[in-house]
């Protein structure tokens, strides 16, 4: 899922403070599984805005919704009729940043994001997510374990560890396993360490990044 | 003869090699790298010119290794995955070779998180075993990774760096393994404290033929004080540096401390001679280019030898 973290307040109260009324919209989709912008998150950022205005003397109106996901349209379409009045001046997105794109693409509101979206990720444990993936476009982890050098080596290296690589922990930081050692325990446990022997060509990086911007396009799934 | 180097020839002449380290400054200054070249000069069979070490912004490599060719000197020009994309190494490459350089080291480099711009957006679009066989391409193929032919072929003598004490050490012969599979015609390693450790590293690859396929130089870095030898065993990762010398160190007076470094690293050298495989050394000698001279006079390396 994608993984996100809810921008500092200070940070978004700079954000609205010309502002006296927001729609502050979350979602039900990955934000909500990180506990970074599900509709428990968005009640606690209301409170928590409302609380600092009023302390300032200059109240803020905070309007709560959570969609059932914010980078679908037709949930973004739900957002209609508490837009078209104009009432609002401005929005505040607590999904990923995909969510405030797909709301400045349809309304002409100025649109805010609450969240900083961080990676593609998963659990390790409760209140512990970590990157496991750089969506690079084509996917190449069976020749590695089932690892991602990737997503997951600090410089990406495709050919086994680099001279940093001590007690099973990347150069850049006693916290970061060294993904290297992780892929080569793996392979000695299958069975398979010979797999790492031949050097791994250049990566082709056009599914990536270097492609512009990606696009699927689905002929069979078209209405 | 792949590149016609110095440095190429004196490995297959033969002869016992020895490199040196030049950082080059962290500004525009052109006496400094003078200063520092001049410690190295009949000294060294060619000297590395680090590429922005441990992610710290300096002048750029190319361009020094240019200043000492015009000063007479062979450079051994590092190249770090870290900063350029395939497109700025290829063309660096050919400036470079254009520019009378002759050696090329290549790595992967340090992560930019430790220097003085870790805000900076890190490139690793290729890995160093990956920049080896670029190397190789444009001199054995004629061709840039794209398949276009070369106007003008850059005849590089390939180096490529080994640390025999990064983890896992089994893999670590391997990685070695897959470098001279990649193209690398030269190895330096990283510096060596542990012997022990080292022999083993180097047993091993014998064994497998790698030292009949690649020229390996031992890397030996005199530890000026106490102070230094602590900090390499705590903050640099990958690096072993047994207690004893740290012991060694701290049983002497501060003021003999230097003195004592050289002393070991002389004994070092003599060691790592004796080690069947091991080629030369390459001394990094970090920012004690002035003591060079002194360690391999010590050391018996001097004069070196003269090929043509
Ligand atoms: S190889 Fe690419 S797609 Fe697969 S996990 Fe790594 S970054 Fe993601
Ligand atoms: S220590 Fe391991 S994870 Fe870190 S950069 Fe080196 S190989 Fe990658």
């Amino acid at each position: 899922m994608v993984v996100a973290e809810r921008k500092p307040i200070e940070e978004i109260l700079a954000m609205v403070a010309d502002f006296k009324k927001v729609l502050l919209v979350g979602c039900k989709g990955c934000v909500t599984v990180c506990c970074a912008g599900g509709t428990k998150e968005v009640g606690i950022l209301g409170s928590a805005l409302r609380i600092a205005r009023k302390k300032q003397g200059n109240p803020l109106e905070v309007v709560e919704h959570t969609l059932e996901r914010q980078c679908d349209p037709e949930y973004v379409d739900q957002l209609a009729p508490m837009l078209n009045d104009n009432s609002f001046d401005a929005v505040l997105s607590m999904a990923c940043s995909v969510g405030p794109q797909f709301i400045a693409k349809k309304y002409t509101i100025p649109v805010y994001p609450m969240l900083n979206t961080t990676f593609i990720g998963g659990a390790l444990e409760h209140g512990v997510w970590a990157e496991f993936c750089q969506s690079c476009g084509n996917c190449l982890i069976h020749h590695f374990g089932g690892l991602c050098p990737i997503a997951r080596c600090s410089k990406s290296l495709m050919n086994g560890p680099c001279g940093g690589s001590a007690n099973k922990k990347c150069e850049v930081s006693p916290e970061i396993d060294c993904i290297w050692h992780l892929i080569y325990d793996r392979m000695v446990e299958l069975g398979q360490l010979e797999k790492l022997r031949p050097v791994f060509p250049i990566k082709d990086w056009s599914t990536s990044r270097d492609g512009g911007p990606r696009k699927i396009v689905r002929e069979d799934l078209k209405l | 003869m792949k590149a016609g180097s110095n440095l190429e020839k004196v490995f297959t002449q033969g002869h016992f090699a020895v490199t040196g380290e030049l950082g080059p400054p962290r500004g525009a200054s052109v006496e400094v790298i003078e200063k520092k070249a001049g410690y190295l000069r009949g000294v060294v069979d060619s000297i590395n010119v680090t590429d922005n070490q441990t992610s710290v912004v300096r002048m750029s490599s190319v361009a020094v290794c240019k200043l000492l060719v015009d000063m007479g000197l062979e450079p051994n020009l590092q190249m770090v995955c870290r900063d350029r994309n395939r497109i700025a190494m290829q063309s660096d490459l050919l400036g470079a070779y254009a520019l009378g350089i002759r050696n090329v080291l290549c790595l992967s480099g340090d992560h930019n998180r430790f220097g003085d711009h870790p805000q900076s957006k890190n490139v690793y679009d290729v890995d160093s075993m990956q920049l080896i066989g670029i190397v190789k391409k444009l001199r054995d193929e004629g061709k840039m990774l794209s398949g276009q032919e070369l106007e003008g072929v850059p005849k590089f003598f390939i180096g490529a760096a080994a640390n025999p004490f990064g983890d896992p050490f089994e893999f670590r012969v391997t990685r070695l393994a897959k470098k001279i599979d990649a193209g690398a015609d030269f190895i330096q390693t990283q510096c060596i404290y542990n012997m022990e450790k080292f022999r083993k590293y180097m047993h091993i690859a014998h064994e497998e033929g790698l030292t009949e396929k690649c020229y390996i130089m031992a890397g030996i870095t005199p530890l000026k004080s106490v102070g230094m030898a602590r900090y390499m065993a705590k903050f640099v990762p990958g690096l072993d540096v047994p207690d004893y010398y740290i012991d060694r160190l701290k049983g002497v007076e501060k003021k003999k401390q230097a003195d004592e470094g050289i002393k070991i690293a002389v004994e070092q050298i003599q060691e790592v001679r004796e080690i069947p495989g091991v080629r030369g050394i390459h001394l990094m000698a970090i920012e004690w280019e002035h003591k060079v001279p002194e360690i391999l006079e010590a050391a018996g390396l001097l004069p070196r030898p003269s090929v043509n």
